[in-house]
C-alpha cells in the first residue's frame, strides 16, 4: 500500500529519513538542503523518531562525526550542499577508504564563485573521486526511492561504501510535486536493522578503523575499495529490482526514455531530464526520432551500458551541468565518450553546458539542440564542443 | 571477514587484506618498529645518571622505561632520536651521537 501526498524533495528525503530512523544524525545547515535537518529535528522533537540528532559546527565536523558514529557501529547519515560537500572533502575520502556504509543526502548547488545559491552539479561533480557512490534523481519521487534504497546498496557485503543520493537544489528541493509514500513498516521491513559484523563499540573484539599505511599495503586496499565500488553496480541493480517488487516503482542504472528506435539521444542527469522528456514528446508528434538517456547512477559510471544503449543511434549530446575548466567538456562527457571509444562505438558525440547557477533550460534550448544533432549527422555540421546553452554572447557561441 | 592480521604481511594479495585495513587487534602499534625513522641516537651513561627521571616524561614516544622509580636502557625499536631527553638531563648522563644503530656505533 502506498499513499498519496505533495511534497517537496526535502520533505520527501525528511519523510525516508523519519521512516528509516538511522541512528545517528550530525548536520550543519547550508542551502539549499537546509530543510532536511530541520524536518529531521522537528520529527525527533515531535517523537516521531528516535535518531541523535548532533548539531555541529561546520560541515568538516558533521562528516567526521558520521563517519566516526558510523565506525562505532551506528547507521549514520548527514546533508548537505555545494560548500558544505566541499569543506567535507577529506572526510568523504576517509568514509570510502575506511568502508563506512554512511548516507549522505545531497542537494546539488553550484560551488563558488561566482558565490551563487542555485542549482547545478559543481558540487557532486566535484567529488566524483572520493569513492563514493552517486545516486542522481529528476524529481522527489525519486529523491525519495533513491533514500530507501541507500542502505540496502551501502551496507551490503560485497559493497561497504559510502553513498550519496543527490536531488537537485530548489528545482527538486524546494518545488512541491506529487508523491507516492510508502508505509512506515514496509519502509521499515525493506531496509532493515543495521548490525555490522566489525564496530569499535564491540566491546572485547577490539579493532583499529583508519590504520596509517604505508606503501607497501595502500595500493592493495585502493584496489579492494575499486573492486567494492565494481561489485555495488550489481547491487544497486538487485536492491532496485526488489524495490519494485515491493513498492511498484522500478529503476535502472539509467532511464532510456524513448530510445528504442531514436536517431539523436539526450544523455542528461537530474531534473532537467523532465524538460528533455517533455522536448521529445513535442518532437516526436512531429516525426523527429528522438529519445533520453536519463543517468541515474554517475558512480560506479556504467560506461559498456551507456556504450550499449548508444550504440544505434546517430547522434548523442551529452549535457554537463558543470564545468571542469579543462578545455574539452565535462566529466560526463569524458566519461561517456571514453565508454564510446572502448566499446568501439564511432557516433557523433556533442557535449554541451547548460544551467550553470541556476541558469534556466527549457523545451526550446532541447529543441535547438536535437536540431543541431540533426545537422550534425545529415550534414556533417562542424560544432563547437561543450557549447554553453542560453549563454549571452556577443558571437554565436 | 575477522582475520588473524599476524598472517597479514608484505606479500599478502590484495583480495586478502581486511576490508579498508581494519586491524582486528588492539595495542599493535607497538609492532611497528618506528625507531629504523632514527638518525640519531641517544646514549645512556648509568654512572652519570642520578635518576631524578626528568627524562622519562618528556620523552614523546615513551622509550624511557621506569620501573621501582629507576630508569633503564632506551627503548630503541621506537626511539626516533629527537634529542629531547639529553636537553632534560641535569648530569649529562644522555649524550646524542650519529646514527641508527647504538650497537654498532659504540
Amino acid at each position: 500500500m502506498s499513499k498519496k501526498d505533495r511534497m517537496s524533495g526535502n520533505e520527501a528525503v525528511a519523510y525516508a529519513i523519519r521512516q528509516i530512523n538511522p541512528d545517528v544524525m550530525p548536520a550543519f545547515p547550508i542551502t539549499p538542503s537546509t530543510e532536511i535537518p530541520q524536518l529531521v529535528s522537528t520529527y525527533i522533537a515531535n517523537g516521531e523518531m528516535d535518531t541523535e540528532f548532533i548539531p555541529v559546527e561546520s560541515e568538516h565536523s558533521s562528516m567526521s562525526a558520521t563517519v566516526g558514529a558510523e565506525a562505532a557501529g551506528a547507521r549514520s547519515l548527514t546533508a548537505t550542499s555545494s560548500c558544505g560537500l566541499a569543506l567535507m572533502w577529506e572526510e568523504l575520502l576517509i568514509a570510502a577508504s575506511n568502508r563506512m556504509p554512511c548516507a549522505l543526502a545531497l542537494v546539488n548547488r553550484t560551488l563558488s564563485g561566482p558565490i551563487n545559491i542555485n542549482c547545478d552539479h559543481s558540487d557532486g561533480m566535484g567529488a566524483r573521486d572520493t569513492g563514493w557512490i552517486q545516486i542522481y534523481a529528476e524529481t522527489n519521487q525519486e529523491a525519495y526511492d533513491n533514500f530507501i534504497q541507500a542502505y540496502p546498496i551501502a551496507e551490503d557485503k560485497r559493497v561497504h561504501l559510502p553513498i550519496m543520493i543527490c536531488q537537485d537544489g530548489f528545482i527538486t528541493s524546494h518545488a512541491v510535486q506529487n508523491i507516492e509514500l510508502n508505509e512506515d513498516q514496509d519502509v521499515k521491513d525493506f531496509v532493515g536493522e543495521y548490525n555490522p559484523e566489525e564496530y569499535l563499540l564491540n566491546t572485547g573484539n577490539p579493532i583499529a578503523i583508519g590504520p596509517y599505511s604505508i606503501s607497501n599495503y595502500a595500493m592493495e586496499a585502493r584496489k579492494a575499495q575499486e573492486m567494492a565500488m565494481e561489485n555495488s553496480k550489481e547491487v544497486i541493480i538487485e536492491v532496485a529490482k526488489k524495490y519494485k517488487e515491493k513498492f511498484g516503482r522500478g529503476f535502472e542504472l539509467f532511464e532510456e526514455y524513448r530510445t528504442a528506435d531514436a536517431d539523436y539521444i539526450m544523455l542528461i542527469m537530474g531534473s532537467a531530464a523532465g524538460t528533455a522528456k517533455q522536448a521529445v514528446d513535442d518532437l516526436r508528434e512531429k516525426g523527429y526520432k528522438v529519445g533520453v538517456l536519463k543517468l541515474r547512477v554517475f558512480r560506479p559510471f556504467p560506461a559498456d551500458e551507456i556504450a550499449k544503449a548508444l550504440s544505434n543511434c546517430k547522434a548523442v549530446a551529452i549535457m554537463e551541468r558543470t564545468e571542469s575548466y579543462n578545455g574539452h567538456g565535462g566529466p560526463l562527457a569524458s566519461e561517456v565518450r571514453a565508454g564510446l571509444f572502448e566499446n568501439g562505438i564511432n557516433i557523433k558525440a556533442v557535449c554541451y553546458t547548460y544551467g550553470l547557477a541556476g541558469r534556466d533550460f527549457t523545451v526550446e534550448h532541447v529543441y535547438s539542440i536535437f536540431d543541431e544533432l540533426k545537422d550534425v549527422d545529415l550534414n556533417n555540421k562542424k560544432v563547437k564542443q561543450h557549447r554553453y546553452i542560453n549563454l549571452r554572447t556577443k558571437e554565436e557561441n | 571477514m575477522r582475520t588473524d592480521v599476524n598472517k597479514i604481511n608484505e606479500t599478502t594479495p590484495y583480495e586478502d587484506l581486511t576490508e579498508g585495513l581494519i586491524m582486528f587487534a588492539g595495542g599493535t602499534s607497538k609492532d611497528f618498529m618506528t625507531g629504523e625513522w632514527r638518525t640519531n641516537t641517544p646514549i645512556f651513561n648509568a654512572e652519570k645518571c642520578k635518576q631524578c627521571l626528568l627524562c622519562a616524561p618528556v620523552c614523546p614516544d615513551g622509550c624511557i622505561p621506569v620501573k621501582d622509580s629507576k630508569r633503564s636502557e632506551f627503548d630503541y625499536d621506537h626511539c626516533k632520536g629527537c634529542g629531547i631527553c639529553e636537553k632534560a638531563c641535569p648530569f649529562g648522563a644522555i649524550e646524542m651521537i650519529e646514527g641508527v644503530d647504538p650497537c654498532k656505533e659504540k
